[in-house]
């Protein structure tokens, strides 16, 4: 109940049409020569002091992408994007990964200070007087532009024999590891937008959680784009060894432009036997002006491999930004007797538009997976919730349940559900529910009877439309997802 | 005496089509039961979402005065805010919103409103909890979504809860006794007659005697073809239950 007051408070203090995190940090930044080519591949490969197989890889794929075409299925719609009028490239100046955090300049950390991420460790431990357990712990790698510029709690990680690292230190530090993994869930040929991640990643996140290890606190990576005419191509890697558990938090946002900034990044996970991910995103780029105007295009290839027996991977989104959303993490089902679930929740407003589900493909034994999607469109809006469950021929017993709602506020916006399921053998069971809403006026001028104005009665009957979900994030985020909620669909009634 | 709700040569019409309320006067003392009585299709259910502002109804003519202000320039929560409180015929049900977590930021946006302290989380439990018990509901009940999933009684049961809790000076009750039984009917008749006191008032619009038998009221009105024809003592009720209001809708007309 208190979360619900929350929500109201949020929207309450919040002028309309204010995106919050809409500042831009001023430092030096270097930056790669403009546009695409070998060299400016090259030139991110010795920036991060790669091995030649590394570049060797990226060149592969920059190779295959030239010979590539945009993706055209999705129901989005916008102008040709220049893939040569783009920095592929962009770090702080004077940029030499730093030892601790008090060599990290002083300008980054009052971003991250503004967007309330708890970066230095001290706020964390100064806590004294709350007793122990009660704060929960998270470990932060924050990303700016193209390079990881601090990661919190290395030493405690350490101990458990946990590596959460920059992937460019993980390339110098555990080639091994990372070799062995890297492109093995999302192939450098898997479609357009991971290609060109592939060619041109500068930074991401890296965790291998070794055998039978619970991590000890949440896992978290903070992605900002600063810098203009920008990409940023984050590469995430999770490997999750037989036994182990590991929660893992994401969050992007973005300064407030009225250009188009792209957004490409590749996340894989693999989780061995018995081993469980859970992984979280609240997603909150800048999604433009009330317009259309500006904004993040998020071309997002997430997907996790199941690869051993009874391994699980669970992921939760909550997507309230980006001019454009294309994304569908999804869940190879390899193990026999693994898991996958995905619960989404997605918000759009304006002239946004989100096209996103995900993909549950069962190929072992008795694989299980579950897909809750909450779509909410409001203003001008587009929304669709696109998704496929599959099961191959060998996988018998592979069962799957979608439920996949629409809530429409307003009469401008679109929602739109396109479940594809394919069952290849007869002992598959599959049962999707598909529900389509309106907030109607009767429910809004029952809460405004009961004394709640007309915005807080949106934001009490969205909260009830979204609990289900909102239910599966770390409690951190989901105070913070419920806030992100509220905002977004600030001014979308009336 | 001040008046708690004036009404004066009010005209209402469906937003764009009918006419419905048709020059209709009514003064409600504080501390006065008034029931409306009239034929389906009187306009009863009409007068209370005019009076509580929903969108859709269009007021055309006249105005209404309740505790001093002008009610129809206010919007539907700061009308609840005022304290006017429409206890609906067919409550509404939010799925995923818990009974008590309505309840607490129902009261609470209403005394943010008056600019009054708000109830922290224990003082409302125990509140809520409280009243519960007069009204036979249990813990479970508050924890389920807003009438999702109720029974007929249990939506009016908490339609009373909500009203115990906001304390207001005006309650419209629009048929409280549809969908209940008689053993239902009784508790929610006990739960309005112990919000009865000299500065509250109702308004019962009702099709049959039965609820104000339970409800006794201090003046019976007939409403027929959109405002009051006739007006009379509690006696009034029971004489249109024996002769029905055929008489009235003629007179009307």
């Amino acid at each position: 109940m208190a979360a619900v007051q929350e929500t109201v408070e949020q929207v309450r203090s919040i002028d309309v049409d204010q995106y919050k995190y809409g500042f831009e940090t001023q430092i030096e930044s270097e930056k790669a020569p403009k546009g695409l080519s070998e060299e400016v591949i090259r030139f991110i490969s010795a920036k991060k002091e790669e091995p030649e197989w590394m570049l060797e890889w990226r060149l592969d794929a920059y190779r295959r992408w030239l010979n590539m075409s945009e993706p055209t299925w999705a129901r989005v719609d916008f102008p040709q994007i220049d893939f040569q009028d783009l920095y592929y490239y962009a770090a702080p100046k004077k940029f030499k990964a730093p030892k601790s955090l008090d060599e990290v300049d002083p300008e980054i950390l009052k971003t991250y200070e503004k967007l309330g991420i708890p970066l230095r460790e001290q706020e964390i431990l100064a806590g004294v007087e709350v007793p122990e357990g009660e704060r929960p712990k998270i470990a932060v790698d924050a990303v700016f532009d193209s390079v990881s510029v601090a990661t919190t709690f290395k030493e405690e990680l350490k101990a458990a024999g946990v590596i959460f690292m920059p992937i460019s230190e993980a390339l110098r530090e555990h080639p091994d590891l990372v070799k062995k993994y890297l492109g093995s869930v999302v192939p450098t040929t898997d479609n357009f937008y991971a290609t060109l991640n592939s060619a041109v990643f500068s930074d991401g996140s890296f965790v291998y959680i070794p055998p039978g290890v619970r991590c000890p606190m949440e896992l978290s990576t903070y992605f900002r784009i600063n810098e203009k005419n920008t990409g940023q191509f984050e590469r995430t890697l999770i490997i999750a060894d037989a036994g182990s558990y590991v929660s893992y938090l994401e969050g992007c946002t973005a300064p407030q432009r009225d250009e188009n900034q792209l957004h490409a990044a590749v996340v894989e996970l693999v989780v061995l036997d018995d081993a469980e991910i859970k992984y979280s995103t609240v997603q909150n780029w800048y999604p433009g002006d009330a317009e259309g105007k500006g904004g993040i295009y998020n071309f997002v290839t997430k997907r996790g491999d199941c690869r051993g027996k009874n391994s699980k991977i669970s992921w939760t989104q909550v997507e309230t930004g980006s001019a454009i959303t294309w994304k569908y993490p999804s869940c190879v089902l390899r193990g026999e007797g693994s898991s996958g679930e995905f619960y989404s929740i997605a918000i759009s407003n304006g002239r946004q538009q989100v096209d996103s589900g995900t993909k549950m493909i069962h190929l072992g034994k008795n694989t299980t997976s579950r897909i809750i999607s909450k779509g909410i469109s409001a203003g001008r809006s587009n929304n669709t919730y696109r998704g496929l469950v599959s099961a191959h021929k060998k996988a018998l017993g592979a069962r799957n349940f979608t439920n996949c709602d629409s809530l429409l506020i307003g009469d401008q916006c679109g929602a739109h559900t396109v479940p594809y399921i394919e069952a290849k053998n007869p002992k598959a069971q599959f049962e999707h529910e598909a529900t389509t809403s309106k907030i109607s006026e009767d429910m809004l001028f029952y809460c405004m009877q009961r004394g709640l104005s007309q915005e807080d009665a949106v934001a009490l009957v969205v909260n009830g439309f979204v609990r289900d979900v909102l239910q599966q994030l770390p409690m951190e985020f989901a105070v913070e997802a419920q806030k992100l909620i509220s905002i977004s669909l600030e001014g979308s009634v009336g | 005496m001040t008046p708690l709700l004036e009404i004066r040569d009010l005209h209402a019409e469906i937003a764009g089509g009918r006419k419905i309320i048709n020059g209709m006067n009514l003064t409600i003392n504080p501390g006065e039961v008034h029931a409306i009585m009239g034929p389906n299709g009187a306009g009863k259910s009409t007068l209370s979402y005019v009076l509580s502002g929903k969108p859709g109804y269009e007021v055309t003519g006249g105005e209404v005065i309740f505790r001093g202000v002008n009610l129809l320039e206010l919007s539907p929560d700061e009308r609840a805010a005022q304290g006017l409180f429409l206890c609906f015929q067919y409550p509404l049900e939010i799925p995923g919103v818990s009974n008590m977590a309505f309840l607490h930021t129902a009261a609470n946006s209403q005394r943010k409103q008056r600019g009054e302290p708000e109830l922290t989380s224990p003082e409302l439990v125990r509140k809520v909890r409280e009243l519960g018990k007069k009204l036979g509901i249990d813990t479970d009940m508050l924890k389920r979504p807003v009438n999702v999933g109720f029974s007929g009684g249990e939506k009016k049961r908490n339609e009373t809860l909500q009203m115990m809790l906001l304390e207001p000076y005006l309650s419209i009750l629009d048929e409280a006794d549809s969908g209940l039984d008689i053993d239902a009917l009784k508790v929610v008749s006990n739960g309005v007659n112990l919000m009865r006191s000299p500065e509250r008032s109702m308004l019962v619009i009702t099709h049959y005697q039965r609820l104000l038998d339970y409800i006794v009221p201090d003046v019976v009105h007939v409403f027929a073809a959109g405002r009051i024809v006739h007006t009379g003592g509690k006696e009034l009720a029971l004489e249109l239950e024996a002769t029905g209001y055929a008489q009235y809708q003629n007179e009307a007309a």
